[in-house]
């Protein structure tokens, strides 16, 4: 139980410094890579919990794709000349009321996790579910017959986000000559093609 | 405090979700840091709803949080596309810059 402790403050420490600098860091690609390192420690986090398939699920689609894709927005926009200025630029009136408004919702939070606390049967870690079917079995078992809809409509979500997020970043370049295969096919020789009589030391127009 | 129980993690994901409310208030850089607040939101999320799903024995909370790992990623997507859109009209994604609604 020891081992557990030890890791889990460990983790979380590296969970909250990061999502701090995360917040915090003066350049936005910084910014990335600790929402990276965030991503990674809470993974650790949920493998040692007993949520493997969703530790590496975090680790895959977070870290491999939604964290590099902020990477290549980060790196194609040019912010990186855009200096932060925390609590030295003008018109700094949000900042009270962003504090007081976040601080509230922290307390609303603690007083939830305190109100847990009294609930001691489920605390104990003997509760833990020590099964032996592993947590990615389980999850199939369930996920597949009893949430096959839910499942399904995830996919039409990202579907959807993918077809978006094509529509939005799509543009009609003006001057850029591309192919056009319905003219190529479209051609025959009766309208592309004209024979000419060629008078002797006349020549051929052929701009007309 | 050695015994590691629910409590603990819920500290955690409450911990986070407040380091990405004040991210979202406090930020005067870029539009790009408020969505990765937006994903440290969905981050203590999911951690809440492991923490319960295993200190419960159920294993619904982990099909939910895979349900909100999609919902997150589509959100990264397409709010990421409308930043590039944006850039490409305006030149800028400062926060103090994006004014057009006059909020």
């Amino acid at each position: 139980m020891i081992v557990h402790t030890i890791f889990f403050y460990f983790f979380s420490v590296i969970a909250i410094f990061s999502s701090l600098m995360v917040i915090t860091s003066r350049s936005t690609i910084n910014s990335v890579f600790f929402l990276i390192l965030d991503f990674i420690s809470v993974g650790c986090l949920f493998i040692m919990v007993g949520a493997e398939f969703l530790g590496m699920i975090l680790l895959i689609v977070y870290v491999g794709a939604v964290a590099v894709l902020f990477l290549f927005v980060v790196m194609m926009l040019n912010v990186a000349e855009q200096k932060q200025s925390w609590f030295i630029g003008r018109k700094s009136t949000h900042i009270p009321t962003g504090l007081i408004v976040s601080v509230l919702i922290l307390l609303e939070l603690l007083v939830v996790v305190g109100g847990w606390k009294y609930k001691q049967d489920l605390m104990s870690s003997s509760t833990l579910v020590m099964s032996n079917i592993s947590n990615t079995h389980q999850l199939g078992l369930v996920m597949y017959t009893d949430y096959i809809l839910y499942f399904q409509l995830a996919g039409v979500v990202l579907l959807l986000a993918m077809i978006g997020a094509i529509l939005l970043t799509f543009r009609e370049r003006v001057g850029v000559k591309k192919q056009s295969y319905l003219n190529q096919i479209s051609r025959n020789p009766a309208n592309a093609v004209e024979l000419k009589e060629v008078e002797s030391f006349k020549g051929v127009k052929i701009d007309d | 405090m050695i015994e590691i129980g629910l409590g603990h993690y819920l500290s955690l994901g409450a911990i986070i979700f407040f380091l990405g409310v004040i991210g979202i208030f406090l930020n005067r850089k870029n539009v790009i840091v408020i969505l990765m607040s937006i994903e440290l939101i969905l981050l203590a999320v999911n951690i809440n709803l492991i923490s319960f799903s295993i200190f419960s024995g159920d294993i619904v909370g982990q099909i939910f949080t895979m349900l909100i790992l999609t919902v997150a990623a589509a959100e990264a997507a397409i709010g990421l596309a409308i930043i590039v859109v944006y850039y490409r009209n305006r030149g800028s994604i400062r926060v103090e810059d994006i004014h057009g609604m006059k909020g």
